[in-house]
């Protein structure tokens, strides 16, 4: 067997990153404990040093494989990458002074984080069952010692230890499904499972394999009926955790299912008809029942928990279009849906990330997560309350903000996909879409028609890394909602390479 | 080659496993229960493998799972140590602070 290439530049970001990490570890062992928010620095500028490669690699446009196949850099892998690097720098900013003011590891902190972005970055290229299993893995193990972070609060371990079972339970049945999958079709590669499906079809064994992997990713994306642990989780862990949590992990979760649906598992006639209807059943339960449960959260984290799991059903209905598509044939949708589904991901993170700084910005004084805490917030920080109403319009789905343009283009694929089953979607959506709307104008209303509970009038002080966090994002669904071509040309690019 | 006892010990240690997460109360026997699954999959994976003669893919893959449900434990059992620690039980049915 010969030996296996290398392509150091297609390399170049995660090994950047990879040094990254070895660099912080070692880091806290150099450095006196008075200047262990070094490691911040160090963090977020290997952050930004992994973008560079990534830049070179977009310019240079071409798509490299390596190792037969299984890990694959193309327009799509980078424009993930890009994502969860710039994800993981927002991350970086929001939580330097909640880690640093609190009694914290602080490089570990950040050793983990960037842990888990590896394990991100590496599941945008991964198109092998096993190079997918790792790289979820490396996602998660981080992520189950961050949410636990607060190690002598029981709020925090109990969060912890109910990401954890949910977590390595899921991954149980992913890889029980993986093996039928490799059992059925002898192969791990993507590329091959598709072949195999293609020619053969899907056997009910098949089904089976495909539904168990399914559903192992939908406890990570906390799809319902899979989302039990995601509220209190959300609740128990500290707060930049979760934010990364909602954003990064499921992320990660939803890359994993496109590569494994639209690589592996996609192929036209009967075999869409093994995995859409799963799907298109989760999506639904997942954006009525978060929307409904959301309704009746007085705090704040919770009521974001759930309203990220009724994004997740949101994000799940590009899927089931293309399934339903898939199914009598038609590749077009696929197309549509796979960028339809990058965009959100896209802005999601964005407007999540923005939503939950604004929580940390105001735990910071009233250290609380009630919702009836922001009574009266556009009286004493009015910039802060103009931006949480942009991140909660956005979220919402109110145009020229850039959670419209996500809803759109997710409209637009359910449509396209135009049969009965698709159109009941498209409606259970439009109809969760004006749910929605009544929990985040909630908060929107505490912000702007409520007197503040307490005498103290002084504006909140936000630290500068959370100021410039809040601001980018801010700034990023801005220039998305008035100008969408810029976030569809990158979904554009991102299409798939049929093969 | 003998496929289907192989198949039918893992689906049988699987539904064990199943069994024992969703029945033990002790966060320490969830974790053996888990354990049972993954070497339900690990059966299945090389039972596979070798059905398929010359094919070492699936036992690569089930080095691969041996290692990472490893590290999986180790960081399971840290939580549980810390859960003890802090509420002195480490059964689930004491840690349940959040709810709603």
């Amino acid at each position: 067997m010969p030996n296996p290439v290398f392509d150091w530049h297609a390399l170049a970001p995660d090994l950047i990153l990879a040094g990254t990490i070895l660099v912080v570890l070692i880091s806290d062992l150099v450095l006196p404990e008075r200047d262990a928010w070094q490691t911040s620095r160090i963090a977020s500028l290997g952050v930004l040093l992994a973008l560079v490669p990534i830049v070179t690699l977009a310019v240079d446009g071409t798509n490299r494989e390596m190792f037969g196949g299984a890990y694959v850099v193309d327009n799509y892998a980078l424009a993930l990458k890009a994502f969860f690097l710039v994800v993981a720098y927002l991350t970086i900013l929001i939580s330097v002074d909640y880690i640093g003011e609190g009694d914290y590891y602080q490089s570990e902190f950040y050793f983990l984080l960037l842990t888990s972005v590896l394990g991100m970055s590496a599941m945008t290229s991964a198109r092998d069952l096993i190079t997918i299993f790792v790289a979820l893995e490396t996602i998660s193990i981080p992520t189950y010692v961050l949410a636990t972070f607060r190690k002598h609060d029981r709020r925090s371990s109990e969060a912890g230890i109910k990401y954890y079972l949910m977590g390595v339970l899921s991954s149980a049945v992913m890889l029980y499904g993986m093996s039928l999958v490799f059992g059925v079709t002898g192969a791990t590669r993507l590329p091959d499972v598709t072949a195999y499906v293609s020619a053969n079809g899907t056997s009910s064994l098949m089904v089976v394999a495909i539904f168990m992997t399914l559903v192992g990713f939908a406890f990570k994306v906390s799809a319902v009926p899979f989302h039990f642990w995601a509220p209190d989780t959300y609740e128990g862990a500290p707060t930049p955790v979760t934010a990364f949590l909602s954003v990064a992990s499921k992320a990660g979760g939803f890359v994993a299912i496109l590569n494994l649906v639209f690589f592996g598992f996609y192929a036209q006639g009967t075999g869409a008809d093994a995995w859409w209807p799963a799907l298109w059943v989760m999506a639904v339960l997942s954006m009525t029942l978060g929307n409904l449960s959301a309704l009746k959260q007085t705090n704040i984290v919770r009521m974001l928990a759930y309203s990220s799991v009724a994004q997740g059903g949101f994000l799940l209905v590009p899927f089931a279009a293309a399934g339903i598509a898939g199914a009598r044939g038609d590749l077009g949708v696929a197309d549509s849906a796979f960028s339809a589904v990058v965009v959100y991901l896209l802005v999601y993170g964005a407007m999540n990330l923005g939503a939950f700084a604004v929580v940390i910005a105001v735990a910071r004084r009233t250290e609380s997560g009630e919702i009836s805490s922001y009574a009266g917030l556009f009286k004493t920080s009015p910039t802060l309350a103009v931006m949480m109403t942009g991140f909660m319009a956005s979220l919402a789905g109110i145009p020229f903000l850039g959670g419209w343009y996500a809803k759109f283009v997710m409209f637009r694929s359910v449509l396209e996909a135009g049969t009965t089953w698709a159109v009941v979607l498209a409606v259970v959506a439009a109809l969760n879409t004006v749910i929605a709307f009544f929990y985040y104008a909630g908060v929107i209303r505490a912000m702007w028609f409520e007197e503040p509970a307490g005498d103290d009038r002084t504006p909140i002080t936000v630290p500068p890394a959370l100021a410039a966090a809040i601001g980018l994002t801010s700034a990023a669904i801005v220039v998305v909602g008035v100008y969408p071509q810029l976030v569809a040309r990158v979904g554009e690019l991102a299409t798939r390479i049929t093969s | 080659m003998l496929l289907n006892q192989f198949l039918l010990l893992g689906a049988f240690l699987f539904c064990a496993g199943v069994y024992g997460v969703i029945t033990r109360r002790n966060a320490v026997l969830v974790l053996m229960s888990v354990e049972l699954m993954l070497a339900a999959v690990n059966i299945n994976l090389v039972a596979f493998s070798a059905y398929r003669a010359g094919d070492v893919v699936g036992q690569v893959f089930a080095l691969f799972v041996l290692t990472i449900a490893a590290a999986e434990v180790g960081v399971g059992l840290a939580i549980v140590l810390l859960i003890y620690r802090n509420i002195r039980s480490s059964d689930l049915d004491d840690v349940d602070v959040l709810k709603g």
